[in-house]
């Protein structure tokens, strides 16, 4: 049903202009992997904390407003990289279970992250409870899946 | 004679077992992708505090001191998967102008690492508090950003075959850089 969108995102000017280039791919692969670091370190930061290890000398709280602006960075980095190596294989990532695990987890995460561990995080202190540890490792569950599906969108 | 033991250790029936595996190599490779996350996402962590971008309250001590164990685990999986990764094909990889690059701007990374918790990390009690970190601190963190940056897109890159030795003609430089007049003669 949805094919013909997404013959069309690889018809558009950006879709061909990847697919063309030799160069474009790889780096725009590059620099989504450089956006996967930035990404990582700054829901772990906080995640962790949430569950109660990593940084424990600090509240919840002021680590997540630290780590907002570069989680924020890392999620632009990322949507704008992701969408022109979408556009330059839409037909491919159509026929490709991966993507699609992807495209359904990211949502999902995005609305929990920003819905759900953004303002339990806000309020969290020195002792996360039960809820607060839940919220960190649902959290972490959903980024891997989302960057797991990813990987594999390559391999299937 | 690396270039004969790299070629024997492609030959091992486990080597060639791991190319040629499904699952095998793309699960070891995701591990390696995804542990970026991890070993990179930690030191950029680390890193953006000791230039003074970020988490400018927290003390450079605890931060440190709290995220290295993470970083140390991530980066023990990124070796003993990236050495599987060059197991499964020694020689393309010792010829591949990207991975050369990557191995000498590890070894770079690894220095400023080492000179850094040397030096300037070991007096941190001093300046451990302030918002933004001494020069010295700066300059460490900064290299280390540019450092894990060039890593991880020259790692991307080796996937790709446009300087391996079986293409040519090549500039005299990539060929030079690659060691591919070894495997002409």
């Amino acid at each position: 049903m949805l094919e013909p969108f997404f013959r069309w995102c690889e018809s558009t000017l950006i879709g061909r202009a990847v697919a063309d280039s030799v160069w474009a791919f790889p780096i725009l692969e590059a620099v989504h992997l450089l956006g996967l670091c930035l990404l990582g370190g700054a829901l772990l930061v906080v995640d962790l904390r949430m569950l109660g290890v990593g940084l424990t000398g600090q509240p919840v709280s002021r680590l997540a407003r630290h780590a907002r602006p570069w989680l924020v960075a890392a999620l632009v980095v990322m949507v704008a990289t992701g969408i022109p190596l979408f556009l330059s294989e839409a037909i491919k990532a159509y026929y490709n279970t991966s993507f699609w695990v992807k495209m359904t987890t990211l949502p999902v995460a995005l609305g929990f992250t920003f819905g759900v561990r953004e303002r339990v995080a806000r309020d969290e202190g020195m002792e996360p409870g039960p809820r607060c540890r839940a919220i960190g490792a649902v959290s972490l569950a959903l980024w891997f899946t989302v960057a797991a599906a990813g990987r594999w969108i390559g391999f299937s | 004679m690396i270039e004969r033991f790299l070629a024997w250790l492609g030959e091992t029936p486990w080597s060639v077992a791991l190319l040629e595996s499904l699952y095998a190599w793309p699960l070891v490779e995701s591990t390696h992708v995804l542990t970026l996350g991890l070993f990179v996402g930690c030191t950029i962590m680390m890193d953006l505090r000791l230039t003074g971008l970020a988490f400018r309250n927290v003390p450079v001590r605890s931060f440190t001191g709290r995220l290295l164990p993470w970083t140390h685990a991530g980066f023990v999986v990124m070796t003993v998967t990236g050495l599987l990764l060059f197991y499964s094909q020694p020689l393309r990889y010792y010829h591949n102008v990207f991975f050369r690059v990557k191995v000498l701007v590890m070894v770079a990374a690894g220095i400023n690492a080492f000179v850094f918790h040397r030096g300037t990390h070991r007096r941190a009690s001093d300046w451990g508090s302030d918002a933004v970190p001494p020069r010295a601190a700066r300059v460490a963190g900064a290299v280390s950003l540019t450092a894990w940056a060039l890593v991880v897109v020259a790692g991307r890159l080796i996937a790709y075959n446009w300087f391996d030795c079986d293409i040519q003609p090549q500039p005299g430089w990539v060929n030079w850089l690659a060691g591919c007049e070894a495997v002409t003669e």
